[in-house]
């Protein structure tokens, strides 16, 4: 049995340790807005806070989250769309949407450590996180407006 | 907008003529059930808008309804830009009819209902408001109330455009909000009572077979599903599915063929093997005065998601229910049946969303994969997902292509032109060739490989796709030669050949113009007399600076088509940076669409387009050697990432011709665009694809 904290609640899993923790999210938790992509942590689109460091959850196994606080896209969600998520509907920055919940967690955490990001530092910071519908650009407009409205 | 009279009905209303087909009524709300599928391109929130302007209500009393196979119209393939095209009639012309049996209330006349905040901070403007809410509640009532068999052909309908209220306004996305908030919104998401979850272990290459398996094998917690070459697993607990995918995999012994061409000489391959030959044109040509060849790669579909389905057949196996995220269900429900002997009404489907979906992917394949999977626990549903590099290496690819054009130009005009093109085919969608289609279907006991994809007749389709230039060139002869084997699988993938022969066809109108000393803008001009093609390039030219100067080594390139020869114009100016590497800094895409439904929907599929097409044009290649594919992840099938994305400024030409589509009208002007651009920063010519840092230095050596 493992312990962990899941968007503010404290859960326990009964998984074995090496289980991914998008697994772990989406078939033990029933969290699935955590995408799964590619399962090699080389897509971004599964990406949560882990003690506020966003990583990917496919490739981080259950014992790594032990303890630990995650934050997941629903989580950032819970008292309303943040910043981030309400600028992404407000520029209409997706086509699919499949990867844009990581996108949402990736853009956060680099609002949460640099709320000054400029559009070069936020395409960086996304540059693990892979778009194929071709929306680069509205997303990166997007998380500069958000900005705006972190509080 | 004039109102114009329809008095023919449109086809998918003659192929689904009943008005239960397409309207019910539940919770107060018109339902209108549609046979087109979200595919991330945003045609839910276009015919939702369609469809309220057609009944004549707020869009807020109006639900879509996607497709399935147990109700709703079938409206084929949601593909080739056409669901806009087809739909706008067809709702138009529903609506129209319901509008007439059910007594629609009079429209707020003014303001619109565009604008009814307006009116409810006018006091007295509040009480025709109200007034119409209570009429509009009593037309839902009345058409709920209509005979579901009335039969829609026998109507005198006056359809037509307009009045537009929705139409044209930037209705936002109704399916965003789910997605950026991480709701379960997606085929995967799905958690029915009872869920197991499954996985297919696929051979080790293209033309492996299964030698053995250990008859003793077992896995805690999973049930193996075999049959031939076709093996896979499944049980309640992810985690367990995937640890015993893992072990099936280790323990499995392949037999393995050497069945791939050099990917090295591609081009080479192409031109020799066997083929069909198809004359679009065979006009007597003249000698050319410059002859040029051009090849792409084949490229992966690259989807964000792998392909994943649900299947639940019932407890006595009789029948069997299918999620897919298939571009066409109707099909996929025959070639299953098909496939498995059943009776077609065996089987039913419904549409659930994936990823973004650029063609013919893993979506059919997944679907059959489901259901073998689930017929080995009948009453369970089973969650069938793809690895990622299954997603890439046994999706169909989209074709490597090779064609070489010749011209003859006269006192600065093109008097002359021959094309010829190779490809594998561009179709092998569930039912092509007369065989179901379905991957598993090559892998399963006494299955067989694959036919071939074919090219659908006529030069709008497959490898022909935008051969045909619209420029007034004189005599032509234009030729497909479309190869008849597959050592890789192949289908329709976003443009198809257009992506290709435009890239060919407008790199050479470059290099024509350079010969005749001439603007390559002015060039094109010179040979176009259609207005709204001229339209484009011009107002391309003018949004981007199109002769001003440019800092050394950034150069500014054009790329035109209009679509299939009868779809969307575009024109698109490229301007990129070659340092030690290829930046694509800026496009400028300017397109005409006809009657735009939703005018930040286009803008956001043509940069999308572009994005992508820019993607195909300068990083990415299907690497393989003589086995198997070898580009298995997104290490090896890098596609464009966020620091190396270009802006791109979209501009609509205002216009109420009919709509036409606008995902696929960007991507063969992009890479043409490119080209062109990379020649006028350097002076060299790269007509291989992808323009990488590689194909430039070898463009340049082979310059100096």
């Amino acid at each position: 049995m493992t312990t962990l904290t899941v968007n503010g609640e404290p859960v326990e899993v009964d998984r074995p340790d090496d289980t991914p923790l998008l697994t772990v999210l989406r078939d033990a938790l029933g969290l699935v807005g955590s995408r799964f992509g590619c399962g090699q942590g080389l897509c971004g689109a599964c990406t949560v806070l882990l003690d506020g460091k966003a990583v990917q959850s496919c490739d981080t196994p259950l014992w790594q989250a032990a303890g630990a606080s995650v934050v997941t896209v629903e989580g950032l969600a819970a008292d309303g769309p943040n910043p981030v998520q309400q600028s992404l509907i407000e520029h209409q920055a997706a086509q699919c949407g499949f990867c844009i919940s990581g996108i949402v967690v990736r853009a956060t955490a680099l609002l949460d450590e640099n709320p000054a990001a400029d559009a070069e530092q936020v395409a960086a910071a996304l540059e693990r996180n892979l778009c194929r519908c071709g929306s680069h650009q509205r997303i990166v407009d997007a998380v500069l407006a958000a900005r705006r409205l972190t509080p | 907008m004039t109102a114009t009279h329809q008095r023919t009905v449109p086809a998918h209303v003659e192929a689904n003529p009943r008005l239960g087909t397409w309207i019910s009524v539940a919770d107060g709300t018109v339902e209108v059930h549609v046979g087109k599928v979200e595919l991330g391109q945003g045609i839910l929130t276009a015919l939702h808008q369609i469809a309220a302007d057609a009944l004549g209500l707020p869009p807020e009393r109006v639900r879509i309804r996607t497709a399935r196979t147990d109700s709703g119209p079938d409206q084929g393939l949601t593909a080739g830009s056409m669901s806009v095209q087809e739909s706008t009639p067809a709702l138009r012309y529903v609506g129209a009819a319901v509008r007439q049996l059910a007594e629609e209330p009079p429209a707020v006349s003014s303001p619109s209902r565009r604008s009814q905040s307006d009116l409810l901070r006018n006091q007295r403007s509040q009480s025709s408001l109200l007034n119409h809410r209570e009429a509009v509640t009593a037309y839902v009532e009345r058409v709920a109330t209509l005979d579901p068999d009335t039969n829609l052909t026998g109507f005198t309908i006056h359809a037509g455009p307009g009045p537009d209220f929705v139409v044209g306004t930037d209705l936002p996305r109704l399916d965003l909000p789910d997605k950026v908030l991480g709701r379960p919104r997606f085929l995967a998401d799905l958690r029915p009572e009872g869920l197991l979850h499954g996985r297919v272990l696929r051979p080790p290459s293209v033309a492996a077979s299964l030698r053995s398996l250990p008859e003793t094998w077992t896995a805690p917690g999973v049930e193996l599903v075999g049959d031939g070459s076709f093996l896979g697993v499944v049980g309640e607990r992810e985690d367990d599915v995937d640890r015993a995918l893992a072990a099936v995999a280790a323990a499995a012994v392949w037999e393995e063929h050497e069945t791939l061409p050099d990917e090295d000489d591609l081009t080479g391959w192409l031109r020799s093997a066997a083929s069909t030959r198809t004359e679009v044109v065979s006009d007597d040509v003249p000698p050319p005065t410059r002859t040029a060849s051009y090849s792409k790669p084949y490229l992966f579909h690259a989807s964000i998601a792998p392909s994943c389905a649900l299947a639940e057949w019932t407890a006595d196996g009789s029948a069997v229910h299918v999620w897919t995220h298939s571009q066409g269900i109707h099909r996929l429900r025959l070639a299953v049946a098909d496939a498995l002997g059943l009776e077609v009404e065996a089987v039913s489907l419904e549409h659930a969303e994936n990823a973004g979906c650029y063609g013919h992917n893993g979506a059919d394949d997944a679907a059959f994969d489901a259901v073998l999977l689930a017929r080995a626990v009948p009453g369970r549903p089973v969650l069938l997902r793809w690895s990622r590099s299954d997603e890439l290496g046994w999706g169909p690819l989209s074709p490597a292509m090779a064609s070489t054009v010749s011209a003859r130009l006269v006192d600065g005009r093109i008097d002359g032109w021959s094309y010829d093109v190779w490809s594998q085919g561009h179709a092998s969608r569930p039912g092509y060739a007369g065989h179901p289609g379905l991957l598993a279907t090559a892998h399963v006991s006494g299955g067989t490989p694959l036919p071939p994809a074919i090219d659908p007749p006529g030069p709008a389709f497959g490898s022909l796709r935008n051969a045909v230039p619209l420029y007034d060139v004189g005599s032509r002869a234009i030729t497909g030669h479309v190869v008849t084997e597959a050592p890789l699988r192949t289908s329709a993938m976003r443009s198809l050949g257009a992506f290709h022969n435009v890239f060919a066809v407008e790199s050479f109108l470059d290099e024509l113009a350079a010969d005749a000393g001439l603007d390559p803008v002015g060039f094109r001009l010179a040979h176009l007399t259609d207005p709204r093609a001229r339209a484009v390039i011009e107002r391309a030219a003018a949004e981007s600076g199109w002769g001003t100067t440019l800092p050394e080594s950034v150069g500014r390139g054009i790329g035109f088509a209009r679509y299939k020869g009868l779809g969307a114009y575009c024109a698109i100016v490229a301007e990129v940076e070659v340092g030690t590497e290829l930046r694509v800094r800026r496009l400028v895409v300017v397109a005409d669409l006809g009657l735009v439904i939703n005018p930040d929907g286009a803008r956001n599929q043509l940069s999308g387009g572009a994005v992508q097409a820019t993607s195909w044009t300068t990083v990415e290649r299907v690497r393989f050697d003589r086995r198997r594919i070898t580009s298995n992840d997104w290490e090896s099938y890098p596609i464009l990432r966020f620091p190396a994305a270009p802006r791109v400024d979209v501009h609509l030409v205002d216009s109420d011709q009919p709509p036409l589509g606008a995902g696929e009208g960007a991507q063969g002007p992009t890479a043409a665009a490119i080209a062109n651009a990379v020649h006028a920063a350097l002076g060299v010519r790269v007509r291989d694809l992808p323009i990488d840092s590689e194909a430039i230095v070898s463009a340049i050596e082979k310059e100096e």
